[in-house]
């Protein structure tokens, strides 16, 4: 996660580097085709980039908006043993959120240009957020079919061309491993609990099912995004595939924990050894997408709230940061390494 | 909207014997808390037993640019690699 900050110029800007736009573009074209990885500095299309810059800056928006469905039952979960680990799961994402906003920055936008775009409602997220977890086992599901398709998403994204990207889902897949398996041990636990818990964990498997399947996009015939993103290497996989693979894995964890899919078409076809679902109710998608989800006014003004209130912390930071010349309270290990002549007049 | 707070770079020694190497990136108001910060987002997981943080804008980077210049002066001195010298098996301990 290299930043834009580094101090050499942005290769656009030196004049008639390496004979034109055509041959620049050549080039990248021809280290994409050896799967080299694009670093920050080098020189990249700036439709590349733009593209970048939406698709990481929306995943980074998830992360953080994504704290909030599970955040609401951090004070009710059941014990100590589910709370803290609710607490850790919420921490790592607004972690991942932290990983991808640098990753973003480092294709020159800034991080409060980032901010600003997802609190005036310019910037998209992940429309699963704006669902309600109305009970204990929302948040077991989510834990389950949500992570679980973002895991599923992201795992080929480790590998894709831009190197602080990759970079950043290597992180965030090693830690998310355990999200999903909290979630599928809450699912677990109800299902095996009373016959008003197993109602619990079914009715949660009704309202996340296929807002879950829905997150891997629009299908490929309308996707259209996906067939440039898969030539430059930023996707590996089409929409359609990534949600078949995530369908035939789940499906049998469903019926592992006795629980019934929402879905009466949905059967094995044994000649491609897949699962088909019935038809995807797309306008429902798009509508969420709109702004028109159960919660996606609450979660904005949640975010915006937080803002608002962290104000005065930010403000009070930076004073305190202009007073002490950008050192602080240091630690006397900090003050060593940052210079070997730590009593040096430069501390004030 | 009120300016970021200056980015950092973060440097972690995973253990004692090892190396700090860079893992990202972080903004913060001062140093202090770019240490807090940095144990925060990269340590969860005990990735760490000791934290490094710089000013992104005090980094000086090589330029992709001059890579060519810069590092293809190496790549035909093999004799710089003791495998390119030939010795009999019978030789021992060299």
């Amino acid at each position: 996660m290299y930043t834009q900050a580094l101090d050499s110029p942005a290769p656009e800007a030196r004049p008639g580097s390496s004979g034109g736009q055509a041959a620049l573009e050549r080039r990248f074209e021809e280290r994409i085709e050896r799967d080299e990885k694009i670093e920050p500095k080098d020189w990249m299309p700036d439709a590349y980039r733009q593209t970048l810059i939406r698709q990481i800056s929306q995943h980074a928006h998830s992360e953080i908006v994504g704290m909030l469905p599970e955040g609401n039952w951090i004070t009710r979960a059941p014990s100590l043993r589910r709370k803290a680990v609710l607490i850790a799961k919420v921490q790592d994402e607004g972690g991942h959120g932290m990983y991808l906003y640098s990753a973003a920055e480092t294709l020159g936008i800034a991080r409060a240009e980032l901010l600003e775009q997802l609190l005036d409602g310019r910037a998209k997220y992940s429309s699963i957020f704006n669902y309600p977890t109305l009970t204990w086992a929302d948040v077991g599901a989510i834990g389950w079919l949500v992570d679980g398709a973002a895991i599923m998403n992201q795992i080929p994204i480790c590998r894709c061309s831009y190197g602080p990207y990759a970079r950043a889902m290597v992180r965030i897949c090693k830690e998310e491993s355990f999200h999903q398996r909290q979630g599928f041990e809450i699912m677990l636990a109800l299902a095996r609990g009373t016959g008003e818990q197993r109602a619990m964990a079914q009715d949660a498997l009704n309202r996340w099912w296929w807002p879950s399947i829905m997150m891997f996009g629009p299908s490929d015939a309308t996707s259209t995004h996906t067939a440039q993103s898969m030539r430059w290497r930023i996707k590996r996989f089409t929409n359609d595939e990534l949600r078949q693979k995530f369908i035939d894995v789940t499906v049998p964890q469903a019926e592992f924990l006795g629980l019934k899919i929402p879905d009466p078409a949905l059967r094995r076809d044994e000649i491609s050894q897949h699962y088909l679902t019935g038809p995807i109710d797309w306008s429902e998608f798009k509508a969420v997408l709109q702004g028109n989800g159960p919660c996606n006014h609450e979660r904005l003004q949640a975010r915006r709230t937080a803002h608002e209130a962290g104000r005065w912390v930010r403000e009070a930071a930076a004073a305190y940061a202009a007073k002490h010349g950008g050192r602080g309270a240091q630690p006397r290990s900090a003050a060593h390494i940052a210079s070997p002549r730590a009593e040096a007049p430069c501390h004030e | 909207m009120s300016d970021d707070w200056p980015l950092f770079e973060v440097f972690i020694r995973a253990r004692s014997g090892l190396e700090h190497k860079h893992v990202g990136s972080l903004h913060a108001a001062d140093v202090r808390m770019a240490i807090e910060h940095a144990r925060d987002v990269y340590t969860r997981r005990q990735e760490g037993v000791s934290i490094w943080v710089v000013r992104s804008s005090e980094i000086v980077a090589s330029d992709p640019e001059e890579a060519e210049a810069l590092f293809e002066p190496a790549r035909d001195k093999v004799y710089r690699h003791p495998t390119f010298y030939t010795i009999p098996d019978e030789v021992k301990n060299l």
